[in-house]
């Protein structure tokens, strides 16, 4: 192949609808058939069973007053006025858990990028938060840190004369965003880590040697090329934490800000035990993820879904 | 300052953070081999006479079953999830389809479904085709659970492949299984690394769907281990040394998924 | 064109193994199903779902003892954490799906259950058996889970409330309380033993209609409120209530623990162990744990009644019971096992292998009567019995009410009415929201679900 040809597909390929042939377009449907099929099977077929059961009146404990109800149970979803607080929580709890854990992400992806002594087992030692059970990770936060007689951060206080902490009562917001951030920092420097990989060195080498500062480096050749491994940080982290019930279940069942519409679905089909309700929750909540996560995927993630910076 | 000294400095500053950050998983790991009281007292404890209760019980009520449950689920369900995920992030990122924002869109919706949305559900449909309490059926949810995120994290993984070795492959008359297989996918391999380990641990970790689609024969650890929780009792010691215990398996997955990390793109080398 | 085929049909197939896999080895669990008969005869494996106390635990630590007296009969034990067993088991039995031969249900479940037909009539069986002595069961927990004149369970374990108090620092601080004290006498001793280090009282805040109403509805009916009147009218905004909660907030504010919207039975029992507090009023079962040869205040604990305010016992009723779902296949084995791990027998098993401090408390009289038993559990044996003897679930409070339980309603709605309204509270406690806000917003939770049970 020639240095011509080479040029000519990258001029090609930067006009952006990269124009492909038929052939192409039908490979390509055929090698994302599987995985569409197999998704719409398992998550779509239950979805509109879930749709069948918001429109029926069915109580678990009423097993014998079944019925067709309608708009019921939206409209009893709708006006609840649960809605409303329980989307400022999740927003909440998902924009500063996922911020803070990309920062953090970020910052331990860098450090341990660089070729230090026992960095391997350093890495092990950082992922290991984001391996341990969410649940049992809650549990342990709750007691051993926590707690105001037996939590560490509480002796901690105590030992440096401050005053102790009632994390539970008085910030439960803030237990639930610490645990997150810290259970998934790993994971924002796992995604971080890989991109830095991808990194070339020779052209970190040439602006060391071109005289630019470490900082300059980062700010000018680092962040452009990771920005894309921050986005699908961020966008994969606000998808699994928007999910997360098990920190607001243990820490602070839902009270002070902390019912996200995750643990409010939890609460309407496990504790309400009304399947209709909860099924119109599940859906009205899949609609207004929806609606959000497209905005949000169209403008903030525009670059990325054109495909990069190429 | 010289620069061996600013290096010197950044490891132990890189250490501490380390540590600090790695010190509640140590905690519980400490607490793991106290007795019940020791672990919930005031003072903190550092040195103990150790006692192996809390692992013994974990193995006596018969952790290793479920051990062997969440093994064949999250094996299961990341081998699927991987294998669908490749074809498909290739169909994204480097054999365009037509509408990749749309097909990007739906696979990540299928995300947002709340599972306790859908958990009942799913539990009617199985309780029908009569596949509850069943490892591969709970495979197959978890791999359908993971792929969104799988493919997303492999798309853009491909998309860092320089389009002009794939064009080069193409003229050298290269298949498209090759094309994938022999030159696409060693490019990209600490971010199929990062995605299936990824994979593995949220399908190991997993424990709603485990809880409520199984009730023996096929339950992972996750519900066991929040068995442990005493309703009426100190469970702290026994709680930790269990999640331990559950712990390993991913660690050592992590260990064998981070060579395969730390190997990098080789794309500059190609440039 | 090979390749590429070879590529697409990569996940499908991927795909259909593992549906064959699913399918394969689910053909075995049914078979396995279908040749596990109901006569006892043939080899029976039962599923046993049940939550993580003590008491269960030991339970499945003796297991062996009955599949060896039954040969063919595996029991299966499948212990699960409180919350979860309710979702798992409820979603279960509702649907028929019929995964468990037998089910650990609380008091608050067990009558609604049994009305519902998804529960075997366990009346006959019982009664039939001389030897098993059904009457021996303790007459309020009896009462509290049956529906209609039917058993439908059997109580494993029972459990009241009492006050438990550290007597070396009340003695200190020169403080005495009687058998049978008010909540004014026991929050003037909290204030009295109140100091930095250690809380005068330890009292559930957990937002939880087990945890922070289990106590908070009892003291809410000796102050002469509760959650209905007789005609299902919701009486949350009442005076008594109010009352009530400020009295409760008021007392965790003087003198309580500093973090009480974190706090439940186990964190003040790790409080009172540590002493961390002086006094708590909690479940009975508790005392047994502070007197464990483990705990650092063993035998220096004092017990008293539930304090009371206008009513003679403010205890609560609480029990685990074992019950067999109508979906079981295998239903004479799984009453068979019920029998045996309520039996006179069983509670003397416990005692000769694991201890008499750990036989199964609040379910059997006769526990009560046996020699080691009385020794091992003397410090808070009687005072359980006497309270669990001498509360009345039928009319805890000051009025009657139209359901029979003490510190829950025994409707379907009231775990959601209770958990939204815990968490109203929980927000008074911590001082986010007023007392008037939250009683008022509670009364309408509670109204919509008492309208449910008046048509």
């Amino acid at each position: 192949m020639s240095m011509t040809d080479v040029d000519t597909v990258q001029a090609d390929t930067a006009t952006e609808p990269r124009r492909a042939k038929k052939s192409d377009l039908s490979t390509a449907r055929r090698l994302a058939a599987p995985a569409v099929i197999f998704l719409i099977l398992l998550t779509q077929v239950p979805f509109l069973v879930t749709i069948g059961f918001s429109l029926v009146r069915w109580n678990l404990l009423y097993p014998n007053d079944r019925g067709f109800s309608g708009f019921d149970n939206y409209s009893s979803a709708l006006s609840s006025g649960d809605l409303g607080p329980s989307i400022v929580a999740t927003v909440v709890i998902t924009a500063s858990s996922v911020v803070l854990s990309v920062i953090f992400g970020m910052i331990f992806a860098l450090l341990l990028d660089r070729a230090f002594p026992g960095r391997a087992i350093a890495r092990t030692l950082m992922i290991t938060p984001f391996l341990i059970m969410p649940a049992a990770a809650a549990l342990i936060w709750k007691y051993s840190m926590f707690d105001t007689n037996i939590g560490m951060l509480n002796w901690l206080s105590r030992s440096l004369g401050l005053p102790i902490v009632s994390w539970g009562t008085n910030h439960p917001l803030a237990t639930v965003i610490i645990v997150l951030t810290w259970q998934f920092t790993p994971f924002m420097m796992l995604i971080l880590l890989a991109g830095l990989q991808g990194q070339d060195k020779g052209i970190l080498e040439a602006a060391q040697v071109d005289g630019a500062g470490t900082w300059r480096t980062f700010t000018w050749i680092t962040l452009p090329h990771m920005r894309m491994y921050i986005e699908i940080g961020v966008l994969l982290g606000s998808v699994i934490i928007i999910q997360v019930f098990d920190p607001i279940a243990i820490l602070t069942k839902g009270t002070g800000g902390t019912k996200t519409l995750a643990y409010l679905l939890y609460e309407r089909a496990f504790i309400g035990l009304d399947i209709g309700q909860a099924a119109a929750y599940g859906v009205v909540t899949v609609v207004l993820t929806l609606i959000v996560a497209t905005i949000a995927l169209r403008t903030l993630f525009k670059v990325f879904m054109a495909g990069g910076s190429r | 300052m010289s620069t061996k000294t600013k290096g010197t400095l950044l490891t132990v500053f890189t250490w501490f953070l380390v540590l600090v950050f790695f010190f509640p998983v140590f905690w519980m790991f400490l607490n793991g081999f106290k007795k019940e009281s020791v672990a919930s007292s005031v003072d903190p404890s550092f040195f103990f006479e150790p006692v192996t209760e809390g692992f013994r019980s974990a193995f006596d009520r018969g952790m290793q079953g479920y051990l062997m449950n969440s093994l064949t689920a999250a094996t299961t369900a990341t081998v699927i999830a991987v294998l669908l995920a490749i074809p498909a992030a290739y169909a994204l990122s480097i054999r365009r389809v037509k509408n990749v924002e749309g097909a990007l869109t739906f696979f990540i919706s299928t995300r947002f479904m709340p599972l306790a949305a859908i958990v009942l559900p799913l539990f009617m449909i199985l309780k029908e085709l009569d596949l509850l309490d069943n490892i591969y059926m709970l495979s197959l949810v978890y791999a359908a659970m993971n792929l969104p995120v799988t493919v997303w994290m492999m798309r853009s993984f491909f998309l860092e492949v320089p389009f002009e070795i794939v064009e080069a492959a193409r003229v050298d008359g290269a298949g498209l299984y090759r094309e994938i297989v022999r030159i696409v996918l060693p490019l990209v391999l600490p971010g199929i690394a990062a995605a299936a380990l990824i994979s593995f641990i949220f399908a190991w970790n997993e424990y709603f769907l485990s809880l409520n689609l199984t009730s023996s024969a096929a339950r992972t650890t996750p519900p066991f281990l929040g068995s442990f929780v005493d309703g009426r009792g100190q469970f702290l010691a026994v709680l930790s040394a269990a999640a331990t215990i559950a712990a390993l398996p991913v660690i050592i997955a992590g260990w064998v998924a981070q060579k395969q990390l730390v190997r990098g793109l080789s794309m500059g080398a190609i440039k | 064109m090979l390749a590429k085929k070879r590529a697409l049909t990569l996940g499908a197939g991927a795909m259909a193994t593992a549906m064959a896999l699913a399918a394969c080895s689910s053909g075995n669990v049914s078979t396995d199903d279908s040749s596990a008969g109901g006569d006892g005869g043939e080899s029976v494996t039962l599923n046993l779902a049940t939550v993580n106390n003590g008491q269960m635990q030991d339970m499945e630590k003796l297991k062996g003892e009955y599949e060896s007296a039954n040969p063919g009969t595996t029991v299966n034990f499948q212990v699960m954490e409180e919350a979860d067993l309710r979702a798992a088991v409820t979603a279960d039995v509702a649907s028929g799906a019929g995964q468990y031969d037998i089910v650990t249900i609380g008091a608050y479940e067990t009558p609604q259950w049994g009305a519902n037909g998804w529960l075997v009539d366990l009346t006959e069986p019982l009664a039939s058996d001389a030897e098993y002595d059904v009457d021996d069961i303790l007459e309020p927990v009896r009462v509290a889970i049956s529906n209609d004149g039917k058993q439908y369970a059997v109580p494993f374990y029972g459990e009241s409330s009492i006050l438990m108090y550290n007597k070396e620092v009340l003695d200190k601080a020169g403080v005495k309380l009687s058998m049978n004290p008010t909540w004014e006498e026991v929050a003037e001793a909290a204030k009295e033993v109140n100091t930095n280090d250690m809380s005068g009282i330890c009292m559930r805040g957990k937002p939880g209609w087990g945890d922070l109403f289990a106590p908070l509805t009892t003291v809410v009916q000796t102050f002469g409120g509760n959650w209905y009147d007789e005609q299902w009218n919701a009486t949350v905004d009442s005076a008594e209530w109010k009352e009530a909660v400020e009295f409760y907030k008021t007392m965790l504010d003087e003198s309580g623990e500093a973090d009480p919207v974190s706090y439940s039975f186990n964190e003040c029992l790790t409080a009172l162990k540590e002493n961390k507090a002086a006094m708590w009023a909690d479940a009975s079962v508790a005392a047994s744990l502070l007197e464990a040869d483990d705990s650092p205040v063993k035998g220096k604990m004092g017990y008293a009644h539930m304090p009371v305010n206008k009513t003679q016992e403010s205890g609560w009723l609480w029990s685990w019971n074992l019950a067999v779902p109508s979906t079981t296949k295998n239903k004479d084995a799984a009453i068979d096992f019920v029998k045996w791990a309520t039996s006179k027998d069983y509670h003397q098993l416990v005692g000769e292998q694991l201890g008499w401090s750990l036989v199964p408390p609040g379910a059997r009289q006769s526990t009560y009567e046996i020699p080691e038993y009385k020794e091992a559990a003397a410090a808070y044996a009687p005072i359980t019995l006497d309270v669990m003897t001498s509360v009345n679930p039928e009319q805890p409070g000051v009025k009657p009410q139209p359901w029979v339980g003490i510190q829950y309603v025994s409707i379907p709605e009231f775990q959601d009415v209770g958990n939204q309204c815990a968490q109203l509270i929980a927000d008074y406690i911590a001082n986010r929201s007023s007392v008037d806000d939250a009683l008022s917003k509670c009364q309408s939770i509670a109204q919509t679900a008492g309208d449910a049970q008046k048509g």
